[in-house]
């Protein structure tokens, strides 16, 4: 599980940054989302990889992370997806206006020379 | 629970959280009544701010006085919590000055420029005062999140071709900084099991070897998304760029953004990689004091190269920003202090030529044509239409912008009499008397990397207060109303009042210093001692 896991979380980010680092502004945002994905599953596997344990405790019983999940990565994951997708949002609307005004989709709001 | 003072320590976010969302229920077109609202609440905080600074200043000045506020009373490990010491409540004062003026500022035009101006405006108060109180680094994401969807909003403000450019490459930059931002804290996370600054520093000298290397690597990545908002060097090219095309108003709240990025190096890295930490003690100290000189010679070259006033602006909070980086990378007591006073007269300095600057290109509309070739090959264009106001004019217009631009290049180059010269002077005098043995090397690069930067700018400045003020083909002066040049004066007079009180403001900045150095007090505040059965409240001295 942890090599699938690392394969998806390097596949996810190389392709991010490749796509980051390209000049049109659609490439640019599916690289911002892609990048976001590859990091939320790096939050998520900080807490350790278990399948089939419970984050909440059961009421009488010491928490122990050896049958617990731990909650706060998943917590915290929650939230960088929240953000994550608002941020995404806006940048879109942001990329949409520089399409009006520009009338291109380069980053830079013109077409390089040849 | 002692009462409800102990509440005001999270006044600061709750306020303009309340503020900003009541009023987008206003329609746009009261907008007298959203401005009543916006001025108000951005009053009411700085006199929290100032309350709140008053309280952290009235501990003894050798102990740290830390006020821990816990969200539900949960336990440090467990919950939230806010810590208000020394350092946060000069940054809330700070961001609440410049926040109720460039409001005040914007009464004039920039509130009518496009919608929600007042909430963002709100939204952004919000982000940084956050910033500045959280106690844990996943909040600390959080804030930073708040402040930078508003700057975006506010830095878009107006809209406009050039914002519109400006602006999809500060997102773009914005949000990748941010994703380095949570790698950061998931590292630092998976490896100490905490995200609590102060029980992070406790558990830092019980890392092992080969978890101290991932845990370094953590706290580096970190450290890159503040440099990046800090605009060290081969960060921070996006900086000038997108300060100059901003609104005045937009870009003197922003100033102090670049500062946020600033202020989480500095409260982390003297936390974690303190004395305390063992092994990595000062870890990447030598990278801040490199990274901090770069930034200091790229920000000089941009100051010289520049052909307008807004980018002379953005290349001056370059050279701030690395002067910060630098005096904080050398990790000695009395130069933080220094560099501590250096932020402030900076703040506010640079945050008051913003908002002079439009006042001044005003009254240069009719010569903007000779200039035109230039500006177009800067990318930037008139976006506002000169509409008539009618309003109070001040007399003696340009006399007084004069004088303005004039306290600015003083400040901004660091020359007597005003305080931008005692900061330097702070930041240099411990540099060179070392206690023992001679001046080291990084010293003298300092004090040269401090003058040369203060002669560009004032051989810029010169050139364009020169160019501005004497030479202007434009005959018209501009009509500048009272309530636009009342934020600047008062910005500047701060910058009078940091001279005149330096004694007191640099007792109160070694205190500063000296608490984030030591930093026992804080972990000890923030903690509940072991066999606590109800977790504190108030000041822990």
């Amino acid at each position: 599980m942890e090599l699938i896991l690392a394969l998806g979380i390097g596949v996810l980010t190389g392709a991010g940054v490749w796509l980051l680092l390209r000049p049109r502004t659609f490439q640019v945002i599916i690289g911002l989302s892609l990048l976001s994905y590859a990091v939320n599953l790096f939050i998520f596997s900080t807490g350790g990889l278990r399948t089939g344990s419970a984050p909440v405790l059961q009421k009488g019983e010491a928490g122990s992370l050896l049958t617990y999940a731990d909650p706060v990565p998943q917590a915290l994951v929650l939230t960088a997806i929240v953000i994550g997708f608002a941020t995404t949002a806006l940048f879109l609307v942001l990329l949409l206006a520089a399409r009006g005004l520009t009338g291109t989709d380069h980053v830079d709001g013109k077409e390089k020379k040849r | 629970m002692t009462g409800w003072t102990d509440h005001l320590t999270i006044a600061p976010i709750v306020l303009p959280l309340l503020v900003g969302a009541f009023l987008m229920l206003i329609d746009e077109r009261q907008r007298t009544l959203k401005a009543a609202l916006g001025i108000a609440s951005a009053s009411l905080l700085l006199v929290l701010a100032v309350a709140l600074l008053v309280q952290a200043n009235a501990a003894p000045a050798d102990t740290a006085a830390v006020r821990v506020y816990r969200l539900g009373s949960w336990p440090a490990q467990f919950g939230i919590v806010l810590v208000l010491d020394r350092l946060s409540a000069l940054m809330l004062v700070l961001t609440n000055i410049l926040g109720l003026s460039a409001l005040v500022f914007s009464l004039a035009r920039w509130q009518r420029a496009g919608v929600h101006f007042q909430s963002l405006f709100q939204f952004q108060l919000m982000g940084l005062n956050g910033a500045f109180l959280t106690g844990d680094l996943f909040n600390l994401f959080v804030f930073f999140e708040i402040m930078l969807a508003a700057s975006y909003g506010l830095a878009l403000h107006g809209s406009g071709l050039a914002r519109v450019r400006a602006g999809l490459h500060y997102v773009a930059i914005n949000l990748t900084a941010s994703l380095l931002f949570l790698i950061g804290v998931s590292v630092i996370y998976g490896v100490a099991g905490t995200l609590n600054m102060a029980e992070l520093a406790a558990r830092m000298a019980t890392v092992a070897g080969e978890d101290r290397a991932l845990l370094e690597a953590g706290a580096a990545v970190l450290g890159c998304a503040f440099l990046i908002k800090a605009g060290m060097w081969p960060v921070g090219f996006w900086l000038p760029n997108t300060y100059s095309t901003v609104g005045s108003a937009s870009a003197a709240i922003m100033s102090i953004l670049s500062k946020v990025g600033v202020y989480a190096v500095l409260r982390l890295w003297l936390l974690i990689f303190g004395a305390t930490a063992g092994d990595s003690a000062g870890f990447g100290g030598s990278w801040l004091l490199a990274g901090g000189l770069l930034t200091i010679a790229f920000g000089s070259v941009a100051v010289l190269a520049t052909q307008n006033m807004a980018r002379l602006a953005g290349a001056s909070v370059l050279v701030s920003s690395g002067t910060l980086l630098a005096a904080i990378g050398t990790g000695q007591v009395a130069v933080t202090s220094g560099a501590l006073f250096y932020m402030t007269s900076s703040i506010l300095a640079i945050a008051g030529f913003f908002l002079l600057i439009e006042l001044v290109e005003r009254g240069r509309m009719v010569g903007a044509d000779v200039l035109a070739v230039t500006r177009e090959a800067f990318g930037e264009d008139e976006e506002m239409d000169e509409d008539d106001e009618i309003g109070v004019a001040i007399p003696a217009t340009m006399a007084i912008l004069g004088m303005g631009f004039m306290g600015c290049a003083l400040l901004l180059a660091g020359l007597p009499p005003l305080s931008g010269f005692l900061a330097k002077f702070a930041m240099l005098a411990p540099l060179l008397s070392p206690a023992g043995g001679p001046v080291p090397f990084a010293a003298w690069a300092l004090l040269a990397a401090f003058i040369l930067s203060g002669l560009a700018t004032i051989i810029a400045m010169t050139r364009t207060g020169i160019d501005v003020f004497w030479a202007s083909p434009a005959g018209e002066v501009p009509r500048v109303r009272v309530v636009e040049i009342a934020p600047v004066m008062l910005l500047l007079a701060l910058c009078v009042v940091l001279t005149v009180q330096a004694g007191p403001v640099m007792r109160y900045m070694e205190a500063t210093a000296q608490s984030l150095y030591v930093t026992q007090d804080y972990i000890r505040g923030v903690l509940p001692p072991a066999n606590a059965s109800v977790p504190g409240e108030g000041f822990n001295r």
